[in-house]
């Protein structure tokens, strides 16, 4: 064997074993930037606070001192931040069954095809994925708005009178439907495409011991499509915990959605309007914990099922 | 009874009233169409029309008109609305949308190469440490990133980089999620022994990677692509806290700003309606175009197109 040869494959081992850690080494780098260290940064605020002497005058009378736990006593203390608290969990338990539900249901309609105008209402119902949040809570405000929305006025021609969208009774469906909207087409897809690779050989069995429709649907699609409902549960439930957007953009058009009304509007105003980092670092990292408990199966069931077909 | 029944009989054995279906190779010939079936299916498009066809209309109407003509009824206002949007401060909503297209396409593309790197290391190459790195870029998708906003904003400040364009594109190219994407589609769409044979060629892993796992990669990469494009689309939180300037706003940042100033000044809503309308158009239309991308499989990761 030549020289050649045996230094050019010694190279290509050399290269083998490196070459793992380049094509990782942006997605690293990356991570650490604008991921870990961000966080770390939050923990470590979360425990400091600033000690403001004399009149909190002039450079060097604001000092930033260790507070060990008390910004967390105080936000879990906060009647604020519990009132927000009790609200999204409010929120979410409107929001995620009525979403996935829905995402069920059209997903199994889609899939029977004694349904007619099947790929017009997919086109329809995945269409608001496409509208960002801003946008659509923006739309549906003026929806809500009595002076331009279609509801209120067929309402009126009744001669009924119904409560604004934004009383407080009712803000927190205005807000809830938003979320609905926009996210059941996304659900619904992702429910559909795994009842597409059910093999039709399965239903041909269920169908020659004469099971109905909804017998098909309930004994054998939906079993199969629990994985998918379990991973739209964990990414919708993520998604309440962090709701900021949709309330944040119809508190122009409302009164009763205050600036703490959700944890996270809660944090942003701790932090940018009231300039206190540190008692809002210590409440994302409150939400940072809870979506980790909320959330704990979620990777080891990833785990189990993706990686089958990789040694 | 069953195994004797063929499908035939077995359509004829069913109760009366209770809705059946035949075997799959012939639905959709001999099958009756379910009317409760396809009003609930109509009715799911027509919700989620409904405030789609709103803007539209409302987009066509007169400050004034808007709060005092049927929702529903066209006007004749629309480039009215459009040229006052135009001319609105110089211009401002056009270069909201340039940077929305900046934000979401140079941030997407740089994610989507920087995540199929990742994801064709992970599931190419055995090496120490790969479940650990992996575990931990993958528990990156559960960081809300409320967690992330300030000190992301506090972090960026201290190098000067708040209020520019970077403070919003560089925190989008990481994506735990498009890896996680591209590492599934790495493992099921390049097979080991293709790798191999690059390499027996003489080819370079760096050469390898771009000119055979790429291609063969491809459809994959486009949906991580269009996932990061419509996330950054939508972002509202992350320029919401980095950017003081408006022009360098997305459009869901300097929207919402809009509609906030509509409160007192009502003749703005107008412009935060045809706003909105213009500002779904791109992304329905690329959405609308690129349809078949999107069959999401989250609990196995796959994309299937």
């Amino acid at each position: 064997m030549s020289s050649t040869a045996t230094r050019r494959r010694d190279r290509g081992r050399a290269g083998r074993r490196r070459a793992p850690w380049l094509f990782l080494a942006p997605a690293i780098v990356l991570f650490a930037l604008f991921l870990a260290a961000p966080i770390l940064y939050a923990v470590y605020l979360s425990f400091r606070t600033e000690k403001v002497s004399g009149l909190g005058l002039g450079s060097g009378s604001r000092t930033e001192v260790w507070n060990g736990l008390t910004n967390y006593a105080n936000a879990l203390a906060d009647p604020e931040f519990l009132a927000s608290v009790g609200r999204v969990a409010i929120y979410g338990l409107i929001v995620v069954p009525t979403m996935l539900g829905l995402a069920l249901l059209f997903a199994l309609l889609l899939d029977a095809r004694r349904a007619r105008a099947r790929g017009f209402s997919r086109v329809s119902i995945f269409l608001p994925y496409a509208v960002p949040a801003v946008i659509s809570s923006l739309l549906w405000g003026f929806l809500y708005l009595p002076g331009v929305s279609p509801f209120y006025y067929v309402f009126d021609q009744l001669g009924w009178d119904v409560p604004s969208m934004f009383s407080s009774n009712l803000v927190m469906f205005a807000v809830a439907n938003i979320a609905v909207w926009g996210g059941v087409g996304f659900n619904m897809v992702v429910i559909y495409t795994s009842l597409k690779a059910i093999p039709s050989e399965l239903y041909e069995a269920a169908e020659l011991d004469g099971a109905s429709q909804i017998g098909v649907a309930w004994r054998i699609k939906i079993p199969i499509v629990v994985p998918s409902i379990i991973m739209t549960f964990v990414f919708s439930m993520i998604a309440t915990l962090q709701v900021f957007a949709e309330p944040t953009t119809l508190r122009p058009l409302s009164n009763t959605i205050s600036s703490t009304w959700t944890p996270l509007m809660k944090v942003y105003r701790d932090a940018f309007t009231r300039g206190d980092l540190y008692s809002a670092a210590a409440t994302s990292v409150i939400i940072a914990l809870a979506t980790f408990v909320l959330s704990f199966g979620f990777l080891r069931l990833v785990q189990s099922r993706a990686f089958g077909q990789e040694k | 009874m069953t195994s004797l029944t063929t499908t035939a009989s077995a359509e004829a054995v069913t109760l009366p009233g209770r809705p059946q279906r035949t075997g799959r190779s012939t639905r959709g010939v001999g099958e009756r169409p379910s009317g409760v079936a396809t009003i609930i299916l109509i009715l799911g498009a027509l919700y989620c029309l409904l405030p789609v066809v709103w803007v539209v209309i409302a987009s066509t109407k007169s400050g004034s008109e808007l709060f005092s003509t049927f929702t529903f009824a066209p006007s004749t206002h629309l480039v009215d609305n459009v040229t006052d949007l135009a001319a609105y401060r110089g211009g401002l909503f056009w270069r909201w949308m340039a940077n929305t297209a900046l934000y979401a396409g140079v941030g997407a593309l740089l994610s989507t190469v920087v995540s199929a790197m990742a994801g064709y290391g992970l599931a190419k190459y055995r090496f120490p440490g790969k479940t650990a790195v992996f575990n931990v870029l993958l528990a990156g998708v559960l960081v809300p990133a409320v967690v992330l906003a300030i000190p992301q904003y506090l972090l960026l400040a201290q190098v000067g980089l708040t209020n520019t364009y970077w403070a919003v594109l560089l925190p989008s190219i990481i994506s735990p999620y498009g890896i996680y994407l591209a590492r599934i589609y790495a493992a099921a769409a390049v097979p080991d022994e293709v790798v191999e044979a690059a390499r027996t060629d003489g080819a370079s892993e760096g050469r390898t990677f771009a000119q055979v796992a790429v291609p063969m990669m491809a459809p994959g990469l486009v949906t991580v692509f269009l996932f990061q494009f419509v996330a950054i689309w939508n972002n509202f939180m992350l320029p919401y806290i980095m950017l003081g300037d408006d022009k360098l706003f997305p459009l869901t940042v300097g929207l919402s700003g809009l509609l906030n100033q509509g409160a007192t000044q009502p003749a703005l809503y107008t412009l935060v309606i045809t706003g909105a309308l213009l500002s779904i158009i791109p992304l329905v239309a690329l959405f609308l175009v690129l349809q078949r991308y999107w069959q999401v499989d989250l609990a196995a990761g796959a994309v299937k197109s």
